[in-house]
C-alpha cells in the first residue's frame, strides 16, 4: 500500500514537473518571442485555457504527500521554509499576471503583467529545480524525523550548494526547452520559428549540462542524467528538422525522466538524513496509518482516470494552433 | 514577538486574506452557471451580457483564490510542521480528496468555459459553468469538514505509541454535525458576498450607461435578490449552528456573549461598553435570548465561562482554557450587525425597484446609497472575515479541541527572523494582488458589457492545417 502511494505521489509530482515546465517556459519566453503585443498574447494564449489545470497537479501532489507521507511533507516544507515561501510567491505572481493580462486593454497593463510572468516564472523554474536537487541529496534530519538547525542558515544554506545550483539551471533550461518546443507546436508564423531556434539552444544547454552531472554523480543516478541528456538532444535535434511534436515530446521524457529519477533515487529512503543514514525518512516510515491510505486509495481509484480524462479533453478542444491575430478577449 | 506568535500571526493573515476572494468565487461561479441558463433559456441579450460580466469577475477572483489556496496547502508544513505529523493521518485525506476531485474540475472547467465559448457547443458549455460551480460546492464542504474536525474531533483516535491522530471513520468525518450545519451557514454567506457586489456595480452603472440599462437593472435585482435570501438563509443556519456549537464547544458561545457565570434565562447581548471606574460594563440586553439561541428553551441555563474553566482545568489539567473575550464578543457581534445590514440594503433596493420602477435617487436614502456603494460587497465579506475570526480564535487555546493546543503544533525549528521575512514577503505580494485585483473589478465594471457569444466582432480564424498538438 505504501508503495502504490509512493508511486502515486511520484505520479503526482511528474505530471505537475511535465505540465507546469511548459507553462513556464511559455511564460518566460513569450516577452522574448513575442515582438509584438499580438505575438506576445498569442504565445501567452497557447497556455490560457490549460495552465490552472496544470498547476492543480501541485495541489494534488502536495495534498498526496501530505496525506500519504505526512512525516515527508512536514520535513520538506519545514526544512526548506524560505525557498518555499519564495515559489509560493512566485507562483502567485505567476497566476494573477496569466489571468490579468486580457482583461485589461492597455498596452502598459499588458507589459506589466508579461514582465511578472517571466520573472516569475523563470523563479519558479529555477527555485523549484534547486529544491528537487535539496531534496534529493538530504536535509539535516535528526531520529524524530524533523529538521535541525534554526534560521537562515537552516533554510537558506542547502540552496547555495553545487546541487542546488545544477538542480536550479536544469529547471531553467528543461523549462526553457518545453516552452519552445510547445510554442512551436501551438504558434504559426514569426513566433514559431523563433520558438524552433530557442529550442534548439537550449536544448543542447540543457543537455550539456545533464551531462556534465552525468559525469560528477556518477553510479545508478549517472546512468538516468545520461538518458536525461540524451533525450534533451534528441529534442535538439528533432527540433532543427522541425519535427515539432517530437521534440516536444522528447523535451517532456527528459523532464519526466528527472523528476522520476530525482524521487526514486535513495529507493526505499524518501528523504535522506545529512547527519545519519539511520534517520532518513523512507517510504514505511514516513507513511500515514493503513486507513488513512485506504481512503484516499479508494478517492484516487474513483477520481483520476476521470482528471486525466477530462484534461485530456481540455487539450483536444484547444488542439488548434492560436494565430498571432488580435482576438477579442 | 515569538516564533509561535508570528506564526498565528502569519496564519491569521494568510488565512483571512485567502477568504476575501473564497466566498465571490464559490457565489460566482453559481450566479454565473444560472445567469448563463436563464441566457440558455430565453436568449434574452440581458442575461448573455450580465453572464459575461460575472464570468469575468470570477475568473479575476479565482485566479487570486487559486494562488492564496495554494499557500493554505502549504501552510501546515512551513510554519505548523508539529501540527502537520500529528494531524496529518485526518487532515492529509481530506487535503488530498479536495485536490483530486473539487480543484481539478474548477480549474479545468473554467479554462474550458472561458475559452471555449466559440469552441463547445452551448449546451456543452453551458455545462461547463455548471461543472465549476459544483467543484466549489465539493471544494467548500471537504475543507469545512477538515476544519470542523478541530472544533469537534469524530472520527479518529489517537495512537497511544506516536501520540499522533489515526484516522478511523472517514464518513464520521465527512459527517460531523459540525460540518453538517456550518456548511449551509458559509454558503449562503458566500451568496451574500456576491449578490452584494453584482447589486453594486449593478445600481452603479445603472446611472450613467442608459444603453445598457436593463442589463444594469437586472443585475441590480438579481444581486439584490441573492443578497437578501442569502441573509435569510444565513440567519436560520447560524441558529442551527450555534446549537450545535454550545453542544461540543460550550466555551465559544460562552465567550461570544462575555457569560461569566452560568446562567439561566440568559439574556443576549446587543451591545456592551465599559464605562470608566465600573466593575460591570454597560450592556444594552434582549432577555432569555441567549438561552433560546443556545438551545432553543428560552429558560434554559447557560453554563458560563468561569464554570467551564473550573471543569476544564479537572479535565485537561491546570492551564488557561479561556480565549480571548473581547475579541469573541465583538467578532460574533460584528459578524451578525454586518450581514443584517447588508440585508436590509438589498430588501431597500429590492422595494425601490419593484415592479419596472427605477432607482431613480430622488431620496435621501437613495443619495447616500449611491454614495457609499462601494462599501456593498465589503459587509458581507467583512462579517464571513468576522465570522471565522469568532470561530478561530474562541477556540483557542486548542488546534484541536481537547486533543491538541495551539502552542504545541509550531515547527519547531523555525526562527523569528524566518517568520519576519516570510511575513514581509506574503505582506508585499498580497498586498499588490489586492490593488490589483480591485482595480481590475473596477474595469471590468467600467466596460460595456459584453455579449457571451460575440455574434459581429472578428472570430478566431480555423487553421487550415487541422493537425494534432499533442
Amino acid at each position: 500500500m505504501e508503495i502504490l502511494w509512493f508511486a502515486l505521489a511520484v505520479l503526482c509530482w511528474v505530471l505537475f514537473f511535465a505540465l507546469e515546465g511548459f507553462d513556464f517556459g511559455v511564460g518566460m519566453l513569450a516577452p522574448a518571442l513575442g515582438r509584438d503585443d499580438h505575438e506576445r498574447g498569442a504565445a501567452i494564449r497557447t497556455v490560457g485555457p490549460v495552465w490552472d489545470g496544470n498547476e492543480v497537479w501541485l495541489v494534488a501532489a502536495i495534498g498526496v504527500t501530505f496525506a500519504a507521507f505526512p512525516d515527508w511533507y512536514a520535513a520538506l516544507l519545514s526544512g526548506l521554509y524560505l525557498p518555499m515561501v519564495l515559489v509560493l510567491l512566485a507562483l502567485a505572481a505567476r497566476g494573477v499576471a496569466i489571468e490579468f493580462r486580457g482583461k485589461v486593454d492597455t498596452p502598459v497593463w499588458r507589459r506589466r503583467c508579461e514582465v511578472a510572468l517571466a520573472v516569475s516564472s523563470f523563479l519558479t523554474a529555477g527555485l523549484f529545480g534547486a529544491v528537487v536537487a535539496v531534496a534529493m541529496t538530504g536535509l539535516a534530519l535528526d531520529p524524530t524525523g524533523a529538521v535541525v538547525g534554526t534560521g537562515l542558515e537552516r533554510s537558506l544554506a542547502p540552496l547555495v550548494s553545487g546541487p542546488a545550483l545544477a538542480g536550479a539551471v536544469l529547471g531553467v533550461l528543461a523549462a526553457l526547452v518545453q516552452g519552445a518546443t510547445f510554442l512551436g507546436l501551438r504558434t504559426t508564423g514569426p513566433v514559431r520559428v523563433r520558438a524552433r531556434r530557442v529550442a534548439v539552444g537550449s536544448a543542447v544547454a540543457a543537455g550539456v549540462v545533464a551531462a556534465g552531472v552525468a559525469v560528477v554523480v556518477g553510479g545508478l543516478a549517472a546512468l538516468f542524467a545520461g538518458v536525461v541528456a540524451l533525450l534533451a538532444l534528441a529534442a535538439a535535434v528533432a527540433a532543427a528538422w522541425r519535427y515539432e511534436g517530437t521534440a516536444f515530446a522528447a523535451a517532456t521524457l527528459g523532464v519526466v525522466g528527472a523528476v522520476v529519477a530525482a524521487f526514486t533515487a535513495h529507493v526505499p529512503v524518501v528523504l535522506p538524513s545529512t547527519l545519519d543514514p539511520a534517520s532518513s525518512l523512507t517510504i514505511s516510515g514516513a507513511a500515514a496509518s493503513p486507513y488513512a491510505l485506504t481512503v484516499i486509495t479508494v478517492g484516487a481509484v474513483l477520481i483520476l482516470p476521470g482528471v486525466i480524462a477530462y484534461q485530456a479533453f481540455s487539450y483536444w478542444v484547444f488542439r488548434r494552433r492560436v494565430a498571432s491575430e488580435r482576438v477579442t478577449a | 514577538m515569538t516564533a509561535l506568535e508570528l506564526s498565528r500571526l502569519q496564519f491569521a493573515v494568510v488565512t483571512v486574506y485567502h477568504y476575501l476572494f473564497v466566498p465571490l468565487s464559490i457565489s460566482l461561479s453559481a450566479l454565473t452557471a444560472g445567469l448563463q441558463t436563464m441566457w440558455w433559456r430565453t436568449r434574452d441579450e440581458r442575461y448573455s451580457r450580465a453572464t459575461m460580466l460575472a464570468g469575468k469577475l470570477l475568473m479575476a477572483t479565482f485566479a487570486v483564490g487559486v494562488v492564496t489556496g495554494l499557500v493554505q496547502e502549504f501552510q501546515f508544513g512551513l510554519s505548523w510542521s508539529a501540527f502537520a505529523q500529528y494531524y496529518g493521518d485526518v487532515f492529509g485525506p481530506t487535503l488530498a480528496i479536495e485536490g483530486m476531485l473539487a480543484f481539478f474540475l474548477e480549474a479545468t472547467f473554467l479554462g474550458l468555459w472561458w475559452f471555449g465559448r466559440d469552441r463547445l457547443r452551448p449546451g456543452l458549455h453551458l455545462a461547463t459553468i455548471w461543472v465549476v460551480a459544483v467543484g466549489t460546492l465539493i471544494s467548500a464542504y471537504v475543507i469545512l469538514a477538515a476544519n470542523a474536525f478541530m472544533q469537534h474531533p469524530v472520527g479518529a483516535t489517537i495512537d497511544p505509541a506516536t501520540g499522533r491522530a489515526v484516522l478511523g471513520s472517514f464518513t464520521a468525518l465527512l459527517t460531523n454535525p459540525v460540518v453538517v450545519a456550518s456548511f449551509p451557514h458559509t454558503i449562503a454567506g458566500a451568496f451574500m458576498a456576491g449578490g452584494a457586489l453584482l447589486m453594486a456595480i449593478g445600481l452603479w452603472r445603472r446611472r450613467d450607461d442608459a444603453a445598457q440599462g436593463p442589463t444594469w437593472r437586472l443585475l441590480a435585482r438579481v444581486g439584490a435578490w441573492t443578497t437578501l435570501v442569502g441573509g435569510a438563509a444565513v440567519s436560520l443556519t447560524g441558529d442551527l449552528l450555534g446549537k450545535v456549537m454550545t453542544e461540543v464547544q460550550p466555551m465559544k458561545m460562552a465567550a461570544a456573549e462575555a457569560l461569566y457565570e452560568t446562567t439561566s434565562h440568559a439574556p443576549f447581548s446587543l451591545f456592551a461598553f465599559q464605562l470608566p471606574g465600573w466593575q460591570e460594563p454597560w450592556s444594552l440586553d434582549v432577555p432569555w435570548l441567549l438561552s433560546f439561541l443556545a438551545t432553543g428553551d428560552p429558560t434554559a441555563t447557560v453554563r458560563g465561562i468561569d464554570d467551564l474553566q473550573r471543569q476544564y482545568e479537572l479535565q485537561f489539567g491546570p492551564g488557561d482554557y479561556t480565549p480571548w473575550i473581547p475579541v469573541a464578543y465583538w467578532t460574533f457581534r460584528l459578524m451578525i450587525g454586518l450581514g443584517m445590514v447588508a440585508a436590509a440594503v438589498a430588501a431597500y433596493v429590492l422595494w425601490r425597484t419593484r415592479r419596472g420602477r427605477e432607482f431613480t435617487p430622488a431620496w435621501f436614502a437613495d443619495r447616500w446609497l449611491l454614495r457609499f456603494l462601494w462599501t456593498l460587497p465589503v459587509l458581507p465579506t467583512a462579517a464571513a472575515t468576522f465570522g471565522w475570526l469568532f470561530t478561530e480564535t474562541a477556540r483557542q487555546p486548542w488546534l484541536v479541541f481537547g486533543l491538541f493546543q495551539t502552542r504545541d503544533g509550531v515547527s519547531p525549528t523555525l526562527t523569528p527572523v524566518e517568520l519576519v521575512a516570510s511575513l514581509a514577503g506574503f505582506a508585499l505580494v498580497y498586498g499588490v494582488l489586492a490593488v490589483v485585483w480591485v482595480r481590475l473589478v473596477l474595469h471590468v465594471s467600467r466596460l460595456e458589457p459584453a455579449p457571451l457569444h460575440p455574434s459581429s466582432g472578428p472570430q478566431e480564424k480555423p487553421e487550415p492545417v487541422l493537425e494534432m498538438s499533442y
